[in-house]
């Protein structure tokens, strides 16, 4: 009967501790890690390397918010997620964040109780094919076999545009960017079709990316950003400044290389904090934005050092550079 | 006094403690239950998460490629549900199909007296029983994928079927006007047969003399159809596969998904039902088969009317058991991307609406309701082939 009793309690016990919702910033300082929901493997924006050392611009996102709340960017525990699994991995609480190279649509943001805390990188869906097959147009691509991933919008964009324009294909769809990118590389499809980001980083994966051309339609649009579960407004603001944060300091020009430097431009000294009290409002300490640009970078260098022209990607800045440079990068100001 | 001795007598009667202890079990399941769905309840709202089966009349908005039922993008979820389902069973009845031919063939060559044959049964046995069936089905697809040649390099056999990278082309019957009558005289075919074998039974009843069916069998059910079908000038056509641009078009395409897939499953489960088989031959009191003998039946009246169905009693609830593996199994073939169920419905659809407490429930309902048929079924032989007390 004893045995019984505490048996209930304990069940009574688990279960109630289950329903309780803490906030997650308090989660993250008491775990001394962000949860960071990323992809099986896009080079450039979530990819692991030889020895485990994740790094990509979706990464630095995590690190940047790791950076801000801990004040460590190494303070992450990345959890690899498939196109059709990460949705429910931060609504159930596995992860705190989601930065998975993950499109902003209004039923997602709207009706799966998450929100998304800014655009990182605005990308559009395009296609590939292998040079020797001499097409350059993908209205050319009538009666085509095409791979897709599993449970992505490139899914729905694709039966959208091959609809409007009289556009026959068979689809192949796989569970994750490797297999995707393999059964491309195999011959299963004639096409890849994916964020065109996504096509210039599988494009590395191939066995040679020489015989790969991107083709020049953009058929969608695709602003990539980190998410979060709804109903935590302060995780949230979090989220969303500390990639603000990134931007503005390529903005005003700060560099981790430059941090340290004392301005006389009071914005810069806001950004830093070294004046005002934004940093209150967030409840965060006055070295959060600090943190992240010492240790993670602006987002240009961010940019530069895993998917800019000197690497393998090979990714111009195009609309994603900042809206003084011709781009539609843009943060709200730091005041 | 009295009194307390009679309400400890009662706290100390085995009936009441009994009781007592059910009613608490029950109590303490049924909290768990409602406290889970509470938790659910409270955190779906919590979330502001969208709730409901509304989804279900929306437009998918994706393509699958392979359905038996006709699907475009413009189709419901509820549609890509049903696509899911068929495919599903497709793949399952394939599958068993498959299974027990190959089991059959391996249970008793395993029991052979040649020994080549017999362990080469048993190597096959123990070979691929004991590999993951996921690892087989990811290995089979990709072997698929990197030994087959592309479409324009296919492999061709009489330019009528052909075998590539994506997938095996064989001509598809069309059938034309009048065509149905064939199928007519195929039933009737069939009907008459039943009649026939019961006037042949009547007659082995009544004068003991013994009458060879097979012949009249053939020549009524697929004799009858084909005369018919001659006679109305073959009412059907093949429409024969051909490349046009990237792909083969027209004919029956079967996918490398459905392939590796329903192969992976075959050859797997096979395993079991070859296992299955020869224990319950082995089952079989050898002295049966000498008694058989001795009252004068000949080998094969021996085996189909004394050591088959003593086999069978054994051989049959194990086999239904791997019938009901296989269709679980069946849910594996999301890791290659073959549109059944788990896959088009518990996973495209459930991504892109993000209801996963409605969308899972559904496809687990759907499995537990397969699993119950065939358990049902189970249930239902075993009570035949059970030994009858007279």
């Amino acid at each position: 009967m004893k045995q019984l009793v505490k048996f209930s309690v304990a069940s009574v016990l688990a279960l109630s501790a289950f329903a309780v919702q803490a906030g997650t910033l308090q989660d993250v300082q008491a775990n001394g890690s962000v949860k960071c929901g990323v992809s099986k493997g896009l080079a450039g924006f979530s990819a692991a390397d030889s020895s485990g050392t994740w790094t990509g611009i979706d990464v630095d996102v995590c690190r940047a918010v790791a950076a801000a709340t801990l004040g460590d960017a190494t303070a992450v525990t990345f959890v690899p997620l498939t196109a059709k699994e990460r949705f429910t991995a931060l609504q159930s609480g596995e992860i705190d964040m989601l930065s998975r190279n993950t499109t902003w649509t209004i039923t997602r943001d709207a009706s799966l109780g998450l929100n998304f805390a800014g655009v990182n990188y605005y990308d559009g869906q395009g296609f590939m094919v292998k040079a020797s097959l001499g097409i350059d147009t993908a209205y050319d691509l009538g009666g085509a076999a095409v791979c897709i991933q599993a449970g992505t919008t490139t899914e729905l964009n694709l039966a959208d545009w091959a609809k409007s324009n009289g556009i026959e294909y068979t689809s192949v769809v796989s569970d994750t960017n490797a297999q995707t990118t393999a059964n491309y590389d195999a011959g299963r499809c004639d096409v890849l079709t994916t964020d065109a980001s996504g096509l210039y980083s599988q494009r590395t994966a191939t066995n040679d990316p020489s015989e790969h051309v991107v083709l020049p339609e953009i058929i969608s649009k695709e602003p990539l950003g980190p998410v979060v579960r709804q109903g935590d407004d302060q995780w949230f603001n979090i989220v969303r400044w500390s990639l603000n944060a990134m931007i503005t300091a390529e903005e005003i020009g700060v560099t981790s290389a430059t941090v340290d430097v004392v301005s006389n431009n009071p914005e810069r000294e806001r950004l830093m904090g070294r004046s005002g009290n934004t940093h209150e409002y967030v409840g965060l300490s006055s070295d959060w934005t600090y943190n992240i640009i010492a240790q993670v970078g602006n987002y240009a260098e961010s940019f530069e050092r895993n998917i800019g022209l000197s690497t393998p990607i090979g990714i111009a800045r195009g609309v994603n550079a900042l809206w003084t440079n011709g781009g539609i990068l843009y943060s709200a100001p730091f005041r | 006094m009295k009194k307390d001795n009679t309400i400890i007598s009662f706290l100390n009667n085995n009936e009441t403690r009994a009781i007592a202890f059910q009613v608490i079990t029950l109590l303490i399941i049924a909290f768990v239950f409602y406290s889970g769905i509470d938790n659910l309840i409270a955190n779906i709202e919590a979330r502001e998460i969208h709730t409901g089966f509304a989804f279900l009349s929306n437009r998918a908005g994706f393509d699958i490629n392979e359905s038996m039922i006709a699907y475009t993008p413009e189709h419901s979820n509820l549609r890509v549900f049903y696509v899911g389902l068929i495919n599903t069973l497709v793949v399952a009845v394939v599958g068993i199909v498959f299974a027990t031919i190959i089991g059959l063939i391996i249970g008793i060559a395993r029991l052979s007296n040649n020994w080549l044959i017999s362990k080469l049964a048993g190597g096959y046995i123990e070979l691929f029983r004991n590999i993951p069936i996921l690892i087989q089905i990811l290995f089979w697809y990709n072997i698929a994928l990197i030994t087959l040649p592309s479409p324009r390099g296919s492999f061709n056999f009489f330019d009528s079927v052909f075998i590539n990278k994506r997938g095996i082309y064989v001509p598809e019957p069309v059938s034309e006007p009048g065509f149905a009558w064939v199928l007519i005289a195929f039933v009737l075919g069939i009907i008459l047969t039943v009649f026939m074998r019961r006037h042949f039974k009547k007659k082995h009843d009544e004068t003991g003399i013994h009458t060879r069916t097979i012949g009249y069998t053939i020549g009524l059910v697929l004799g009858l159809p084909l005369v018919v079908f001659l006679l109305l000038g073959s009412p059907m056509h093949l429409d024969y596969p051909s490349l046009k641009g990237f792909n083969f078009q027209g004919g029956k395409t079967f996918s490398p998904e459905f392939l590796a897939l329903t192969f992976s499953l075959s050859v797997y489960t096979a395993t079991y039902i070859a296992e299955a088989i020869r224990s319950g031959i082995e089952a079989v009191d050898k002295g049966q088969k000498e008694a058989a003998a001795a009252l004068g039946l000949t080998q094969a009246q021996s085996l189909k009317l004394v050591v088959l169905p003593q086999a069978l009693r054994v051989a049959i609830p194990p086999t239904i058991n791997q019938y009901l593996n296989l269709t679980k199994n069946s849910s594996l073939a999301t890791a290659i991307g073959y549109p059944e169920l788990m896959a088009a419905f518990g996973g495209t659809v459930l991504n892109q609406v993000g209801q996963a407490v409605e969308i899972l429930g559904m496809t687990m309902a759907v499995y537990l309701v397969i699993s119950l048929c065939i358990s049902l079924l189970l249930n239902i032989v075993n009570k035949k082939m059970s030994i009858k007390g007279r």
